[in-house]
Protein backbone atom coordinates (compact mmCIF):
# COMPACT_ATOMS: atom_id res chain seq x y z
CA UNK A 1 0.00 0.00 0.00
CA UNK A 2 1.19 3.40 -1.24
CA UNK A 3 1.51 6.37 1.43
CA UNK A 4 2.06 9.72 0.88
CA UNK A 5 3.35 12.16 3.96
CA UNK A 6 4.05 15.62 3.12
CA UNK A 7 5.85 17.31 5.94
CA UNK A 8 5.30 21.15 6.36
CA UNK A 9 6.79 23.76 8.74
CA UNK A 10 4.17 25.18 11.34
CA UNK A 11 2.41 28.19 10.76
CA UNK A 12 4.33 31.15 12.51
CA UNK A 13 7.95 28.90 11.95
CA UNK A 14 9.91 30.82 9.74
CA UNK A 15 10.84 30.12 6.25
CA UNK A 16 13.77 31.88 4.71
CA UNK A 17 14.18 29.31 2.01
CA UNK A 18 10.64 29.68 0.69
CA UNK A 19 10.85 33.49 1.05
CA UNK A 20 13.79 33.43 -0.95
CA UNK A 21 12.24 31.45 -3.15
CA UNK A 22 9.30 33.95 -3.41
CA UNK A 23 11.87 36.83 -3.75
CA UNK A 24 13.42 34.43 -6.61
CA UNK A 25 9.61 34.14 -8.27
CA UNK A 26 9.01 37.65 -8.60
CA UNK A 27 12.25 38.12 -9.79
CA UNK A 28 11.09 35.96 -12.77
CA UNK A 29 8.27 38.59 -13.38
CA UNK A 30 5.54 36.15 -11.21
CA UNK A 31 3.34 38.38 -9.65
CA UNK A 32 1.00 38.53 -6.99
CA UNK A 33 2.53 35.71 -4.14
CA UNK A 34 1.66 35.96 -1.36
CA UNK A 35 3.62 33.71 0.27
CA UNK A 36 6.16 30.48 -0.28
CA UNK A 37 6.50 27.61 2.24
CA UNK A 38 8.55 24.74 1.35
CA UNK A 39 8.24 21.37 2.68
CA UNK A 40 9.13 17.92 2.30
CA UNK A 41 7.04 14.92 0.52
CA UNK A 42 7.86 11.21 1.54
CA UNK A 43 6.54 8.43 -0.49
CA UNK A 44 6.24 4.96 1.35
CA UNK A 45 5.68 1.74 0.15
CA UNK A 46 4.00 -0.67 2.84
CA UNK A 47 2.89 -4.74 2.98
CA UNK A 48 0.43 -3.27 5.02
CA UNK A 49 -3.19 -3.71 3.21
CA UNK A 50 -5.36 -2.58 5.47
CA UNK A 51 -5.43 1.48 5.14
CA UNK A 52 -6.51 1.91 8.82
CA UNK A 53 -3.40 0.18 9.73
CA UNK A 54 -1.05 1.90 7.48
CA UNK A 55 -1.94 5.53 8.83
CA UNK A 56 -1.65 4.29 12.42
CA UNK A 57 1.71 2.46 11.32
CA UNK A 58 2.91 6.33 9.32
CA UNK A 59 1.22 8.08 12.26
CA UNK A 60 4.19 6.87 14.66
CA UNK A 61 6.50 6.86 11.93
CA UNK A 62 5.92 10.80 11.41
CA UNK A 63 6.17 11.13 15.16
CA UNK A 64 9.23 9.04 15.68
CA UNK A 65 11.37 10.07 12.36
CA UNK A 66 9.99 11.59 9.71
CA UNK A 67 8.49 15.22 11.07
CA UNK A 68 9.87 17.15 14.02
CA UNK A 69 7.01 18.05 15.54
CA UNK A 70 8.62 21.05 16.77
CA UNK A 71 8.20 22.84 14.30
CA UNK A 72 6.96 20.41 11.46
CA UNK A 73 2.90 19.29 10.54
CA UNK A 74 2.37 16.71 8.59
CA UNK A 75 -0.19 15.34 6.59
CA UNK A 76 -1.10 11.20 5.49
CA UNK A 77 -2.48 10.00 2.64
CA UNK A 78 -3.19 6.36 2.23
CA UNK A 79 -3.73 5.85 -1.69
CA UNK A 80 -6.56 2.93 -2.01
CA UNK B 1 38.37 11.73 33.71
CA UNK B 2 37.54 9.36 31.25
CA UNK B 3 36.00 10.31 28.10
CA UNK B 4 34.03 9.04 25.41
CA UNK B 5 33.27 10.39 22.11
CA UNK B 6 30.41 9.04 19.68
CA UNK B 7 31.54 8.26 16.53
CA UNK B 8 28.56 8.09 13.27
CA UNK B 9 29.21 7.94 9.71
CA UNK B 10 30.14 11.50 8.52
CA UNK B 11 31.35 12.93 11.86
CA UNK B 12 34.16 14.73 11.54
CA UNK B 13 35.05 16.84 14.85
CA UNK B 14 35.71 13.12 16.39
CA UNK B 15 39.08 13.27 16.45
CA UNK B 16 39.47 17.26 17.33
CA UNK B 17 36.94 16.67 20.35
CA UNK B 18 39.17 13.36 21.57
CA UNK B 19 42.79 15.41 20.99
CA UNK B 20 41.35 18.51 23.04
CA UNK B 21 40.17 15.80 25.88
CA UNK B 22 42.72 14.19 25.86
CA UNK B 23 45.06 17.13 25.83
CA UNK B 24 42.99 18.26 28.89
CA UNK B 25 42.58 14.75 31.44
CA UNK B 26 46.16 13.34 30.25
CA UNK B 27 43.82 9.95 29.78
CA UNK B 28 42.95 8.27 26.59
CA UNK B 29 39.67 8.36 25.10
CA UNK B 30 37.18 5.97 24.03
CA UNK B 31 36.29 6.21 20.12
CA UNK B 32 32.77 4.55 19.86
CA UNK B 33 31.01 3.34 17.22
CA UNK B 34 27.72 4.31 16.12
CA UNK B 35 26.34 0.89 15.57
CA UNK B 36 27.63 -0.39 18.99
CA UNK B 37 24.99 -1.26 21.58
CA UNK B 38 27.76 -0.84 24.99
CA UNK B 39 29.42 1.91 26.15
CA UNK B 40 32.42 2.19 28.31
CA UNK B 41 32.02 3.13 32.06
CA UNK B 42 32.71 6.92 31.34
CA UNK B 43 32.61 9.92 33.07
CA UNK B 44 31.89 12.41 29.76
CA UNK B 45 30.37 11.48 26.86
CA UNK B 46 30.46 13.58 24.10
CA UNK B 47 28.58 13.70 20.32
CA UNK B 48 31.02 15.55 18.61
CA UNK B 49 30.53 17.42 15.19
CA UNK B 50 30.18 16.46 11.30
CA UNK B 51 27.73 15.29 9.30
CA UNK B 52 26.07 12.16 11.27
CA UNK B 53 24.59 10.09 7.98
CA UNK B 54 25.15 12.91 5.89
CA UNK B 55 22.05 14.92 7.18
CA UNK B 56 19.63 12.88 5.69
CA UNK B 57 16.03 14.06 6.41
CA UNK B 58 17.20 16.85 9.13
CA UNK B 59 20.79 17.43 10.57
CA UNK B 60 20.44 14.55 13.47
CA UNK B 61 17.50 13.05 13.14
CA UNK B 62 19.35 9.63 11.85
CA UNK B 63 22.10 9.98 14.29
CA UNK B 64 19.57 10.22 17.34
CA UNK B 65 17.75 6.61 16.54
CA UNK B 66 20.92 4.95 15.99
CA UNK B 67 21.76 1.81 18.32
CA UNK B 68 24.46 3.66 20.11
CA UNK B 69 22.18 6.51 21.09
CA UNK B 70 20.06 4.61 23.20
CA UNK B 71 22.60 4.04 25.55
CA UNK B 72 23.71 7.30 25.41
CA UNK B 73 20.20 8.35 26.52
CA UNK B 74 19.88 5.81 29.62
CA UNK B 75 23.32 7.10 30.38
CA UNK B 76 22.64 10.47 30.70
CA UNK B 77 19.32 9.47 32.87
CA UNK B 78 21.51 8.20 35.03
CA UNK B 79 23.47 11.30 35.18
CA UNK B 80 25.89 10.78 32.99
CA UNK B 81 27.02 14.32 31.62
CA UNK B 82 26.93 14.44 27.98
CA UNK B 83 28.26 17.47 25.86
CA UNK B 84 26.84 17.81 22.04
CA UNK B 85 28.62 19.80 19.78
CA UNK B 86 27.41 21.27 16.62
CA UNK B 87 25.68 18.11 14.97
CA UNK B 88 25.87 16.71 18.36
CA UNK B 89 23.76 19.55 19.51
CA UNK B 90 21.11 18.62 16.68
CA UNK B 91 21.60 14.95 17.93
CA UNK B 92 20.58 15.72 21.35
CA UNK B 93 17.83 17.91 20.65
CA UNK B 94 16.03 15.40 17.80
CA UNK B 95 16.22 12.89 20.34
CA UNK B 96 14.29 14.55 22.95
CA UNK B 97 17.30 14.81 25.06
CA UNK B 98 17.23 18.92 24.89
CA UNK B 99 14.53 20.60 23.80
CA UNK B 100 13.68 22.84 20.84
CA UNK B 101 15.42 22.47 16.86
CA UNK B 102 18.18 23.57 15.34
CA UNK B 103 17.05 24.89 11.87
CA UNK B 104 18.77 26.40 8.85
CA UNK B 105 20.59 29.59 9.53
CA UNK B 106 18.52 32.96 8.55
CA UNK B 107 20.29 34.04 6.04
CA UNK B 108 20.62 30.52 4.18
CA UNK B 109 24.49 30.37 4.29
CA UNK B 110 26.66 28.02 5.70
CA UNK B 111 28.33 30.05 8.89
CA UNK B 112 32.24 29.11 9.17
CA UNK B 113 34.34 31.45 11.06
CA UNK B 114 35.03 32.30 14.66
CA UNK B 115 32.46 34.07 16.52
CA UNK B 116 32.03 36.07 19.97
CA UNK B 117 30.07 34.59 22.64
CA UNK B 118 28.83 35.85 26.34
CA UNK B 119 29.52 33.05 29.19
CA UNK B 120 25.53 32.98 30.55
CA UNK B 121 26.75 31.40 33.77
CA UNK B 122 29.76 29.29 35.70
CA UNK B 123 27.41 27.47 37.59
CA UNK B 124 27.54 24.43 35.52
CA UNK B 125 30.60 21.20 35.44
CA UNK B 126 30.68 22.99 31.77
CA UNK B 127 31.33 26.49 32.14
CA UNK B 128 32.87 26.01 35.31
CA UNK B 129 36.23 26.97 33.87
CA UNK B 130 34.32 30.74 32.82
CA UNK B 131 33.17 33.68 34.64
CA UNK B 132 30.14 34.63 34.26
CA UNK B 133 29.68 37.59 31.49
CA UNK B 134 33.38 36.40 30.23
CA UNK B 135 33.00 37.02 26.77
CA UNK B 136 34.60 34.23 24.86
CA UNK B 137 35.73 33.70 20.59
CA UNK B 138 35.09 30.34 19.45
CA UNK B 139 34.69 29.35 15.82
CA UNK B 140 31.23 28.04 14.32
CA UNK B 141 30.74 25.84 11.41
CA UNK B 142 27.36 24.97 10.89
CA UNK B 143 24.36 25.08 7.93
CA UNK B 144 21.37 24.13 10.50
CA UNK B 145 22.85 26.58 14.00
CA UNK B 146 19.05 28.57 14.31
CA UNK B 147 17.75 27.64 17.38
CA UNK B 148 13.98 27.87 17.32
CA UNK B 149 12.20 26.82 20.16
CA UNK B 150 8.62 28.35 21.48
CA UNK B 151 8.57 31.21 23.56
CA UNK B 152 7.04 29.47 26.87
CA UNK B 153 10.12 27.38 26.92
CA UNK B 154 12.53 29.98 26.07
CA UNK B 155 11.18 31.91 28.98
CA UNK B 156 11.54 28.25 30.78
CA UNK B 157 15.81 27.72 30.05
CA UNK B 158 16.11 31.43 30.97
CA UNK B 159 14.35 31.69 33.99
CA UNK B 160 15.69 28.46 35.17
CA UNK B 161 19.43 29.70 34.11
CA UNK B 162 19.74 26.90 31.23
CA UNK B 163 21.38 29.17 28.38
CA UNK B 164 24.80 28.20 28.93
CA UNK B 165 26.43 30.50 25.80
CA UNK B 166 24.74 32.86 24.09
CA UNK B 167 26.05 34.97 20.71
CA UNK B 168 27.17 38.27 21.15
CA UNK B 169 29.02 41.51 19.87
CA UNK B 170 32.78 41.81 20.99
CA UNK B 171 31.65 43.98 23.29
CA UNK B 172 29.07 41.74 25.23
CA UNK B 173 25.79 43.27 23.45
CA UNK B 174 23.27 40.48 22.71
CA UNK B 175 21.04 41.53 19.94
CA UNK B 176 21.15 40.94 16.52
CA UNK B 177 24.42 42.53 15.91
CA UNK B 178 25.92 39.71 17.49
CA UNK B 179 23.93 36.54 16.03
CA UNK B 180 25.29 35.30 13.35
CA UNK B 181 22.38 32.71 12.26
CA UNK B 182 19.13 33.84 13.68
CA UNK B 183 18.95 31.77 16.88
CA UNK B 184 16.08 32.49 18.97
CA UNK B 185 17.44 35.17 22.18
CA UNK B 186 20.67 34.67 20.33
CA UNK B 187 21.11 30.88 22.27
CA UNK B 188 24.27 29.49 21.03
CA UNK B 189 24.16 26.51 23.80
CA UNK B 190 22.05 25.09 26.45
CA UNK B 191 21.48 23.00 29.39
CA UNK B 192 19.01 20.32 30.20
CA UNK B 193 17.16 20.42 33.88
CA UNK B 194 19.61 18.95 35.60
CA UNK B 195 22.62 21.01 33.86
CA UNK B 196 24.10 17.65 33.08
CA UNK B 197 23.72 17.18 29.30
CA UNK B 198 24.90 20.74 27.48
CA UNK B 199 24.75 21.51 23.28
CA UNK B 200 26.26 24.29 21.95
CA UNK B 201 26.57 25.01 18.17
CA UNK B 202 30.18 26.81 18.44
CA UNK B 203 33.13 24.39 18.59
CA UNK B 204 35.32 24.19 21.47
CA UNK B 205 37.50 22.02 20.74
CA UNK B 206 38.45 23.98 17.52
CA UNK B 207 39.60 26.83 20.06
CA UNK B 208 41.59 25.16 22.31
CA UNK B 209 44.90 24.89 21.02
CA UNK B 210 47.39 28.07 20.50
CA UNK B 211 48.11 26.55 16.80
CA UNK B 212 44.58 26.31 16.27
CA UNK B 213 44.36 30.16 16.73
CA UNK B 214 42.50 30.19 19.97
CA UNK B 215 42.27 28.68 23.31
CA UNK B 216 38.58 30.02 24.69
CA UNK B 217 37.63 26.64 24.32
CA UNK B 218 40.11 24.88 26.48
CA UNK B 219 38.43 26.47 30.02
CA UNK B 220 35.18 24.03 28.74
CA UNK B 221 37.30 20.89 28.90
CA UNK B 222 39.89 22.01 31.77
CA UNK B 223 36.62 22.88 33.47
CA UNK B 224 35.16 19.30 33.27
CA UNK B 225 38.57 17.49 34.19
CA UNK B 226 38.54 19.64 37.10
CA UNK B 227 34.45 18.72 37.84
CA UNK B 228 34.94 15.14 37.11
CA UNK B 229 38.11 14.23 37.49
Amino acid sequence: MKVKVHVTLKNGVLDPQGKAVGHALEGLGFNGIGSVRIGRYIELDLDESDPEKARQQSEEMCKKLLANTVIENYRIEIEQ
Amino acid sequence: MKAAVIVFPGSNCDRDAQVALEEASGLPVAMVWHGQHDLPKVDLIVVPGGFSYGDYLRGGAMAAHSPIMREVTAAADRGVPVLGICNGFQVLTECGMLPGVLMRNANLKFICRSVHLRVETSQSIFTAGYEEGQIVQIPVAHNEGNYFADAETLDRLEGDGRIAFRYATPDGDIGPAGNPNGAARNIAGIFNETKTVLGMMPHPERAADVRLGGTDGKALFDGLVEALA
